[in-house]
């Protein structure tokens, strides 16, 4: 069973079912966002359904591509062998 | 009938017989001891133990109460998942140091006095680095002086901070610390924050613990820096620099994971990033952020283990540990996968596991204390760390591209001990009631709201997303970053002249205070210490100094006469605060 479902990730087969699979979650997710009570928030965007999935996806990009700007011309990241 | 018994001293004096023991019954002595030490837990009652008087001074070696006890039992129970997991590791030496380890550090989480912590913080210090040495070949040795130097330096600070403070308060039992900016505050709260890896403090953190053994890592991720977490809460609660301090480090662990090529490099700067929960905890001081600080600090625990161990599973079968080296291991590792997979989960605070129901507990009461920006840098870390160590991590580890290697499933314990963790850290996010009990606080909230719930699964499958879409720009590359520890391994140069000049100058004024204020008696016992530190004190400052000053003819040539300084001028701070304390209460 376990095999199974991590074979479902890895194997090249069913990349076509993984991404419908991973369409329909997000369709879901951002859906029930909108259906949920909202009388609480200490926060204006408490208040806003998809904030989070917004928040979540710009989030990623910021960090991805913040974090590569810092690594290249940063000059962070260097070649294995730096320091000897 | 023996009132109280110090679970620390149970490993302590269960390490003796380890090397006697073979085969069977050393693995059944590996995991009877942390047995008993939880059961030892799960009877103890809240209260002072062990209060004896030192040499007029008043020493608590058990204070026990609702704080200790938490951290006392994911101590306990995380031993005993540590242990199951390096069961197949055969000689005892490695067992002997992660048991002294253990030990100390429930130790510290039991002191109630600035003395008994000040002796676990040290033993603490070199029972782990053991565990680096252990690992064996020059990257391993050579990090492991440098996280001696780092943690030597540590205790160093903390030492002449609590004779500042015993001189200032006239008391050494251990509590909430007043007078901020004082140097004693400064100089503890800084000890402080080089065990809780706080940047620019991290890097002895992120240079050493890859370098470890496999089983050793597992122990190192979980009692140093929580060790220090926990000492933060008894004696730093409400200090305002450390909620900025902490919300920068939840980031600067992302931002490195994101350049990382070594799997449990990238590990462990989310331990940086989850550790910044808990220092914002502590930072906002309020009742439901110190819950929450310590319900996450028993959460990462488990969890943090459990990916230590599915990373060190992968190293054990395969031997390598570079992103760029492996790819495609889950056709023959499902077993690792899916419990890896659980421990990915619950830091990234999926709902039902673990990390849902302490990280939001952080975030809620930064919110609740009105804190907007920090609040978004936590829930943007929060995005990071699903994006690692959910993703990046366990794609190019597993699946992406096939490496071509078919290893086996890890040996039955290490599947044993991940399994029990996994199990720990769904149970927590399934049933966290029994986890808000052991809190110091009463708590009053509930994780599992409708909002709370599809917000976060908003978050995490929207970083999803972002990661399906941008999957190129993250591919592993075969470099390293730089990071603080640049300054003690290139920065040796300045180092090196910073020790010629000012301090032996300092050292040479500190011994003509000392001889004049120190006491006859003093002298002669200071002469047999020093003795015993020119062999011990020069033994590690040459290794130290051996590791960091790896090239350049000209420092070489410095260096002999350059450690005899630095010796001579650590051992005259450690004469003149003796000497401070002996005028103090010695008469």
């Amino acid at each position: 069973m376990i095999g199974r479902v991590v074979n479902f990730f890895g194997d090249a087969a069913h990349a076509k079912a993984r991404r419908r699979l991973l369409w329909a979650t997000l369709v879901v997710v951002l859906a029930a966002d909108f259906l949920v009570n909202r009388d609480h928030g200490d926060f204006f965007w408490d208040f806003i359904p998809g904030w989070a999935a917004a928040f979540g996806f710009v989030s990623c990009i910021a960090i991805i591509f913040a974090s590569k700007l810092l690594g290249k011309q940063g000059r962070v990241m260097r070649d294995e062998d730096y320091y000897g | 009938m023996v009132e109280w018994i110090h679970p620390g001293l149970l490993f302590v004096f269960g390490a003796v017989p380890i090397p006697f023991l073979r085969g069977p019954a050393r693995q059944a002595w590996l995991i009877g001891i942390p047995l008993l030490a939880i059961a030892d837990v799960a009877s103890m009652t809240p209260g002072n133990y062990g209060a004896f008087d030192f040499a007029g001074v008043e020493l608590l070696i058990g204070k026990v109460d609702k704080l200790s006890l938490v951290f006392a039992w994911v101590f306990t129970i995380m031993s005993l998942i540590g242990s199951v997991y390096a069961l197949h590791v055969k000689g005892p030496e490695q067992h002997v140091a992660a048991y002294l380890y253990m030990g100390s550090a429930l130790g510290v989480v039991f002191a109630g006095d600035w003395f008994t912590l000040l002796v676990s913080w040290e033993i603490m210090a070199f029972a782990s680095a053991y565990l680096i040495f252990a690992a064996g070949g020059k990257a391993a040795i050579a990090a492991g002086f440098r996280y001696l130097m780092v943690h030597v330096t540590g205790g160093v600070l903390l030492f002449g901070g609590i004779v500042l403070l015993g001189l200032e308060t006239g008391s050494f039992l251990i509590g909430p610390l007043a007078g901020e900016g004082g140097l004693a505050f400064v100089l503890i709260l800084v000890a402080f924050i080089i065990n809780a890896a706080v940047p620019p403090l991290n890097a002895w953190l992120t240079d050493a613990y890859p370098e470890a053994t496999v089983t050793g890592a597992v122990f190192l991720s979980a009692f140093t820096t929580k060790t220090a977490v926990y000492v933060l809460i008894r004696t730093f609660p409400g200090t305002e620099a450390l909620v900025w301090l902490g919300a920068m480090m939840a980031i600067y662990g992302v931002v490195y994971a994101v350049l990382e090529n070594d799997c449990r490099r990238l590990l462990a700067y989310h331990i940086v990033s989850q550790v910044g929960y808990m220092v914002v905890g502590v930072g906002i001081g309020t009742e439901m952020a110190l819950n929450g600080t310590a319900s996450h600090a028993f959460a990462h625990i488990i969890y943090k283990g459990l990916l230590f161990m599915g990373a060190g599973a992968v190293i054990h079968m395969t031997g390598r540990h570079k992103l760029t080296e492996l790819g495609g291991l889950y056709r023959t590792m499902p077993l690792t996968v899916a419990l890896y997979m659980v421990g990915a989960f619950a830091i990234s605070a999926f709902p039902f596991f673990s990390g849902f129901v302490s990280k939001s507990m952080v975030i809620a009461a930064a919110a609740g204390d009105n804190r907007a920006a920090v609040t978004l840098m936590l829930t943007l870390a929060s995005s990071g760390t699903f994006l690692h160590t959910g993703l990046k991590l366990p794609y190019y580890m597993f699946f992406g591209k096939d490496c071509g290697l078919r290893p086996k499933e890890p040996p039955r314990n290490m599947l044993a001990a991940m399994g029990i963790a996994a199990v720990l850290c769904i149970g927590i996010g399934l049933f966290p009631g029994p986890l808000y009990a052991l809190l110091p606080h009463p708590v009053d909230f509930e994780p599992y709201t409708g909002a709370h719930v599809t917000g976060s699964l908003g978050i995490l499958f929207f970083t999803l997303l972002g990661f399906v879409v941008y999957l190129k720009a993250l591919d592993p590359e075969p470099t390293i970053s730089l990071d603080t520890d640049w300054f003690y391994r290139r920065g040796a140069r300045a180092f090196m002249w910073f020790a010629e000049k000012p301090v032996a100058v300092w050292e040479g004024a500190l011994s003509g205070i000392s001889d004049s204020v120190i006491l006859r008696y003093l002298h002669a016992s200071a002469r047999g210490g020093l003795r015993v530190d020119l062999n011990v004190v020069d033994a590690i400052v040459n290794g130290v100094a051996r590791s960091v000053l790896s090239s350049g003819s000209l420092v070489r040539r410095l260096q002999t006469g350059v450690v005899t300084h630095y010796a001579a001028a650590m051992i005259g701070g450690v004469l003149a605060a003796i000497a401070v304390y002996s005028v103090a209460w010695g008469g």
